[in-house]
């Protein structure tokens, strides 16, 4: 890799410096993980301040103060508790389950133990997708908010294409219907690419508004073309051999959409580090004036990088119908873009990094349903968490300021730009 | 870091761009002809209602009649003629142009939509202002913020919140006046916290405003399932009743329009004025574009750039918030989970179609509160159109308007940068 065109490429300070391996791969790993624990602390005292037998036990905190803390902990532990199980279950019981297994045979104890976990990977495969396809758009210096919208028609298109036809073989149907949500989620993200790089509509306004125009569609298939006989807006159900196999038997959803998602990581990391066109998108995205006066086409940077992060969201959307639901509903998508933005900031934009960031952002959100319904916490807890947690990824510096860590290396990402400069 | 790409791309009227456009508007002429002409019986009118039904503060005038037909082929006609113009001689200016055959455009369709029927046309009106005022603010919101180079994307997080604690203080003190105050207040709160991170750490300006948005979203939405959807006396607020202004309510079409709406669509029009005077026409207005253009210099003669800065971005904060009260004191009367549907992004859509400017931003306000009445009515009036479409309506007109016009704007030299200081 030539290095003068990319001069404020963090990964190219990474790798430079051989010396120091170790500690900077600690000081690249400790904001995340200070700011999620950080995120998880201001959490907790948002639960603790909606719980009704808190605030009653601090009313009358100078007479008992040692109920009050006691309270304000057993809400908090409560609430993590059921998300920690909910998220990976409960290491005795899968021992138990195991033990059963092996002296009888009877599988039913190990499989209820490992739910949890499975059902969490499960939750994680669309999510490294997602944050693949924000991470790409990151890399080329375009912030993708978009991914809700092409994860919702990638899902539908790869419905249609699991629904609609019949007859052929797996290894047929099952790549086409994947490729058909991937193609339907690029076509998405292309068009606030193409508007970027040709007018300079700013992609932040322009992808929540195709966002807004894809739910508009998506009722409209839903409740009109692609909805199945009956009276609920749902598409009918997929072909079987369009269905991503699962490894275990129902009711457990995990299924090979994992691997894909990991092979798919793997991919984008290939891409984007080893193949000219990737080194393209990432020398447009560290410095675009540079970029071009080394005779990059910009315009094309900014098509490929939205085309290639609607795809991955689509071909997220798509896992998420094929591996895991079968069939696509209202609402299907919501909630996928923004988690996806999380992710992607919280892998600081690396493939890798995105992987890690999905599996903790996937077993939260797989956990967050069980803490709800045992905790009674609304479900949206994760969501103030998780914009916490954006904005102490964003800045170090915040995190630096309340651990009074001292900064080893300053970098600058510029990850967005103002409108349409 | 700039890409300049729009300065590539701006459009020069060289002779062959001239003709393309000539012949796009005279197809676009032959569109209407096909889209809304067809089909038409002969003798059908399309009646347009100029005095609200049972308003009695209104000189009553007459209804509006058009016969159907005609009108459209003179629409068409009207359009194609600009076209012919455009090839022989070419129009000056390109948003004249725009305004003039989208207006026959939608003078088409309305015709069209009306054809045997009558449309309350002042009522349409009166809605497109007063779905205008939320994004009126937000645009507001984004100017005064902008101006002095802070990109607020948070508008929206903003708003729900103040959505929120504006309808519960109002429920809880039975005041609406105080629940306007809170609503005030959050979106000033929420708007210092977006101020310190960019300002002073640094934050990227659009990740802490996302990050602001998720956090407006998910933490009212959480105290909405937590508290708000259980008890009524938290989310049961009344609305700001409409107050007619005496004398000039009775002026015909302008009244009902203007002078018959509710005191938060008041307060949003004196607001834009008040803040086109302040920017353009005070000192405070004057530095505050300097810290926006060229911070470096403004610091040199003496302005506190970090001070300007937090001002501003506090003061659109207020102005937000009011925007966010206005979705539950201001119309329904109660918080629903993620009420405001985008209407903060399409306050900035229509802050960068106003360039920057507090009369543009309420003029584009306008055109997409237009938008959506018209889609209200559209539903009304069962058009043979699906109503998720209609729906769609109001942003692909903000991605056009993006697309059409951000590289003809001059947005503020230094928007979207930190200042360091030396």
């Amino acid at each position: 890799m030539n290095a003068n065109a990319t001069p404020t490429n963090p990964e190219r300070t990474k790798s430079s410096g051989k010396q120091g391996q170790g500690s900077k791969l600690l000081q690249t790993l400790l904001v995340p993980a200070l700011a999620v624990l950080t995120g998880f602390i201001i959490g907790a005292i948002v639960i603790a301040l909606s719980n009704d037998a808190v605030i009653v036990a601090y009313r009358n905190f100078f007479h008992a103060p040692g109920a009050a803390l006691a309270a304000t902990w057993k809400a908090i532990s409560i609430a993590y508790g059921s998300l920690f199980y909910g998220s990976f279950g409960s290491l005795p019981e899968i021992y138990r389950g195991f033990q059963s297994y092996s002296a009888t045979g009877n599988s039913k104890a190990l499989l209820q133990a490992i739910y949890p976990f499975t059902e969490s990977l499960a939750t994680v495969t669309p999510y490294i997708l997602a944050g693949l396809a924000v991470a790409v758009g990151f890399k080329c210096g375009l912030f993708n908010i978009g991914a809700e919208g092409q994860f919702g028609i990638g899902a539908l298109t790869s419905a249609f294409v699991g629904y609609s036809i019949h007859g052929l073989p797996w290894y047929i149907h099952l790549p086409l219907a994947m490729l058909a949500g991937a193609a339907g989620g690029a076509l998405w993200g292309a068009i606030p690419g193409l508007l970027k790089g040709l007018t300079g509509a700013h992609e932040v306004v322009t992808t929540i508004m195709m966002n807004y125009i894809s739910y508009s569609l998506s009722n409209w298939l839903l409740n009109g073309p692609m909805k199945a006989p009956g009276f609920r807006p749902l598409t009918p159900v997929v072909e079987n051999a369009a269905m991503l196999p699962r490894f275990f038997p129902a009711p457990l959803r995990f299924n090979w959409g994992f691997i894909v998602a990991l092979a798919v990581a793997a991919l984008v990391y290939w891409f984007l580090f080893k193949t000219t066109i990737g080194f393209e998108i990432r020398a447009v995205g560290a410095n675009p004036d540079g970029a071009r006066y080394a005779g990059m086409n910009i315009v094309k940077n900014f098509v490929i990088a939205m085309t290639l992060s609607g795809a991955l969201a689509g071909l997220a959307g798509a896992s998420q119908v094929l591996g895991i639901d079968h069939w696509v509903g209202q609402g299907f998508s919501a909630g996928y873009g923004f988690d996806s933005i999380a992710i992607a900031l919280l892998g600081q934009s690396h493939p890798l990094g995105v992987v890690l960031a999905a599996f903790l952002w996937g077993t939260l959100r797989s956990g967050a349903t069980s803490m709800q319904f045992t905790a009674g916490v609304p479900i949206e807890i994760i969501s103030i968490i998780q914009g916490l947690v954006i904005v102490f990824v964003a800045a170090p510096a915040v995190i630096r300021w309340i651990y009074r860590i001292r900064a080893i290396r300053t970098e600058t990402t510029v990850l967005t730009r103002g409108w349409g400069k | 870091m700039t890409t300049n790409l729009a300065q590539n791309n701006q459009k020069k009227s060289t002779p062959r761009t001239r003709l393309v456009s000539g012949i796009v508007l005279i197809i676009a002429g032959l569109a209407i002809v096909l889209l809304f002409g067809r089909n038409i019986q002969p003798g059908l009118q399309s009646t347009f209602g100029l005095t609200p039904q049972g308003d009695s503060n209104v000189i009553p005038i007459p209804d509006l009649v058009l016969p159907a037909q005609p009108a459209i082929y003179v629409l068409a006609l009207v359009t194609i003629f600009l076209g012919a113009w455009q090839l022989a001689r070419g129009i000056r200016s390109t948003n004249l142009l725009v305004g003039l055959v989208a207006f026959c455009y939608v003078a088409a369709f309305l015709v069209w939509a009306a054809m045997g029927r009558s449309m309350d046309l002042v009522g349409m009106m009166n809605t497109s202002l007063v779905r205008a005022t939320p994004i009126a603010l937000a645009a507001l919101c984004g100017v005064v913020s902008e101006r002095a180079a802070v990109v607020n994307i948070g508008i929206e997080g903003i708003m729900l919140l103040s959505a929120m604690t504006s309808v519960m203080l109002a429920s809880l003190t039975h005041n609406l006046y105080l629940g306007l105050l809170a609503g005030m207040l959050t979106g000033m709160f929420v708007a210092a916290l977006h101020a310190i991170l960019v300002i002073q750490f640094r934050v990227d300006q659009i990740i802490s405003g996302v990050a602001v948005n998720i956090v407006g979203a998910g933490a009212s939405s959480f105290i909405s399932n937590r508290y708000l959807q259980i008890s009524n006396t938290l989310n049961n607020s009344g609305v700001f009743p409409n107050l007619a202004i005496p004398g000039l309510v009775k002026i015909p079409i302008l009244g009902p329009v203007l002078f018959e709406n509710n005191i938060m669509v008041y307060l949003m029009l004196i607001l834009v004025a008040v803040t086109f005077v302040v920017l353009f026409y005070t000192r405070w207005g004057l530095r505050t574009r300097a810290v926006g253009e060229h911070p470096k210099a403004a610091d040199t003669l003496g302005i506190n750039v970090y001070m300007m800065r937090y001002v501003n971005v506090i003061l659109g904060g207020m102005v937000a918030g009011m925007g966010g009260a206005y979705f539950t004191i201001g119309s329904v009367g109660r918080f629903d989970k993620l009420m405001t549907a985008g209407k903060g992004f399409i306050g900035l859509a229509a802050m960068i179609f106003g360039n920057w400017n507090p009369i543009g931003a309420l003029g584009s306000s306008l055109i997409f509160g237009f938008a959506d009445s018209l889609q209200i009515k559209m539903q009304i009036l069962s058009i043979p159109i699906p109503t998720e479409f209609l729906q769609m309506a109001p942003y692909i007109v903000t991605i056009v308007v993006l697309a059409g016009l951000v590289g003809r704007v001059h947005t503020p030299a230094a928007d979207g940068t930190p200042y360091i200081k030396q």
